[in-house]
């Protein structure tokens, strides 16, 4: 295990050096994202402002207060609450993010499936993984909400944080066709059948 | 007892934000229990980060999670009790909006084919309100879920044959757990409802998900299923987050009812580690909030 301490925007290089099972902290930018975002830019045609090359995403919709913008809340929201959602929902746009807007980094809780594996493996892409429901947490490693865009989905708008000591998160799939999700999923399904033996059913 | 409608309006809003602030304390216990247990390091890394979690929200005055899920208030009206129910609807229901746009908090409700936010965690038939009663004299009882979507997308219903017998239903336990991995946020606590109606039957796996720790099921068939399906579900080494361990589930909970002779029915609900709730108790000494 190795711990890796990540400014974004960061290069192909810089993600392929992270394996499975190694730790990582994030600085700088964060964007966050959700499905309504998603469904917007890749089925509905809309476009962002914010040019994502290089970046992490975070699958997320804060708890955020209206406030009057200044060097603080530059976008005119203060933060409340920032969390992070189950990813699984959104693995059909792994590969247009990472295609058509050059995101490196994807954060989420609960894992990503084998299409976006095979997206991290062909365009060098990773995903770490952040303990969900540890959002009080994750909110003191958030400094301000910097910009918004597309915020008529509030608040599943396209968010972009300043982050500082982001994490630690865990590499749970990477650009090399591992991910911990599928061992554990493996290890279980080995397992089932003990399970059902132990209910004195036969599976 | 008549009960003030304005005051239950009031509590309607506390009790919103005091779910989503502070976990009871058996389900604080309970990850003290699985962290006392657990042998797996990156699952005892991932409960030290939801316990320390559970202090920031505390320490910050800061809600726990960041989904304010769906809002359901459970109603258990007593013996004695004047109330007019509509005007409790009502009340409850502008408590709830309030919350959100007092506080503020994220409006997670949106209308279901439209996709609108009315940014008051309101909508069509939402604040779910169930109501229910009991020979407690002189006492009202309203119970505030906030709802995860994360474990409630972990939802599902089958109607089993009775030829599959009770093994058909641990079987869909156990093959939905291992199904849904991390994405339900465990540890968990697996909610079982075992016959009824379709409908029932998954309003008591919702009962059963949102039960406190400890409680067990009154009907003893069940409560024996309860145990077994805990063991066996917490076998399969899914683990907190699904990235491996002991902890996949603080418990099983299962509840019951009388079912058709043709029918066999079971429903899963999932209740994630954040697994918040909190209640308000109206007597005529006035009102005591608790979990």
């Amino acid at each position: 295990m190795t711990e890796h301490n990540l400014s974004l925007p960061c290069s192909e290089e810089d993600v392929r050096k992270l394996r499975v099972g190694d730790q990582v902290i994030l600085q700088d930018t964060l964007f966050g994202i959700r499905d309504a975002t998603q469904i917007h830019m890749f089925d509905r045609g809309r476009k962002t402002k914010f040019d994502l090359r290089g970046h992490a995403v975070i699958h997320t919709a804060p708890n955020v207060k209206t406030v009057a913008a200044c060097d603080d809340y530059p976008a005119g929201y203060a933060p409340v609450c920032i969390g992070t959602t189950t990813s699984a929902r959104m693995e059909r746009f792994t590969r247009p993010l990472m295609e058509r807007y050059g995101v490196r980094v994807i954060i989420g809780k609960g894992g990503l499936l084998a299409e976006s594996q095979n997206a991290f493996r062909d365009l060098g892409g990773v995903y770490l993984a952040i303990v969900g429901g540890a959002a009080a947490l994750e909110t003191t490693w958030i400094e301000k909400i910097e910009d918004v865009d597309l915020d008529d989905l509030n608040p599943e708008s396209l968010w972009k944080f300043k982050i500082k000591d982001f994490g630690p998160l865990l590499v749970a799939m990477d650009s090399y066709g591992d991910s911990l999700y599928r061992v554990v999923n493996e290890r279980a399904s080995d397992r089932r059948a003990a399970a059902l033996a132990s209910l004195r059913v036969v599976g | 007892m008549i009960v003030d409608t304005n005051s239950v309006e009031e509590t309607a809003k506390q009790l919103y934000i005091r779910a989503l602030k502070d976990l009871p304390d058996d389900i604080k216990e309970g990850f003290q229990r699985l962290d006392a247990e657990e042998t797996d390091a990156t699952a005892k890394t991932i409960l030290a980060t939801m316990i320390e979690n559970i202090r920031v929200a505390y320490g910050t005055d800061n809600l726990l999670c960041q989904d304010t899920g769906i809002p359901i208030y459970n109603v258990t009206i007593g013996g004695g009790v004047q109330v007019d129910g509509f005007a409790l609807k009502e009340a409850i229901t502008r408590g709830c909006a309030r919350a959100t746009t007092e506080y503020p908090l994220r409006s997670s409700v949106v209308h279901p084919i439209t996709r609108e936010n009315e940014y008051n965690s309101c909508g069509r038939r939402i604040p779910l309100i169930n109501f229910d009663f009991s020979d407690h004299p002189d006492e009202m009882v309203i119970e505030m879920i906030p709802k995860g979507s994360g474990s409630e997308n972990g939802s599902f219903l089958k109607m089993c044959i009775p030829a599959e017998g009770i093994a058909g239903v641990q079987t869909f336990v156990i093959d939905k757990v291992l199904e849904l991995g991390g994405k339900v946020c465990p540890p968990t606590i697996v909610g079982v409802g075992v016959g009824g109606t379709s409908d029932l039957c998954v309003h008591l796996a919702k009962i059963a998900a949102t039960r406190p720790l400890g409680s067990r099921c009154d009907d003893p068939r069940g409560a024996e299923l309860e145990e077994k399906l805990a063991k066996a579900v917490n076998s399969l080494g899914i683990g907190p987050q699904g990235l491996g361990g002991d902890s996949t589930a603080f418990a099983v909970h299962v509840e019951t009812a009388a079912t058709h002779i043709t029918m066999n029915p079971v429903a899963i609900n999932i209740q994630c580690h954040s697994a918040r709730r909190a209640t308000a108790t109206f007597t005529p000494a006035g009102i005591e909030l608790g979990y």
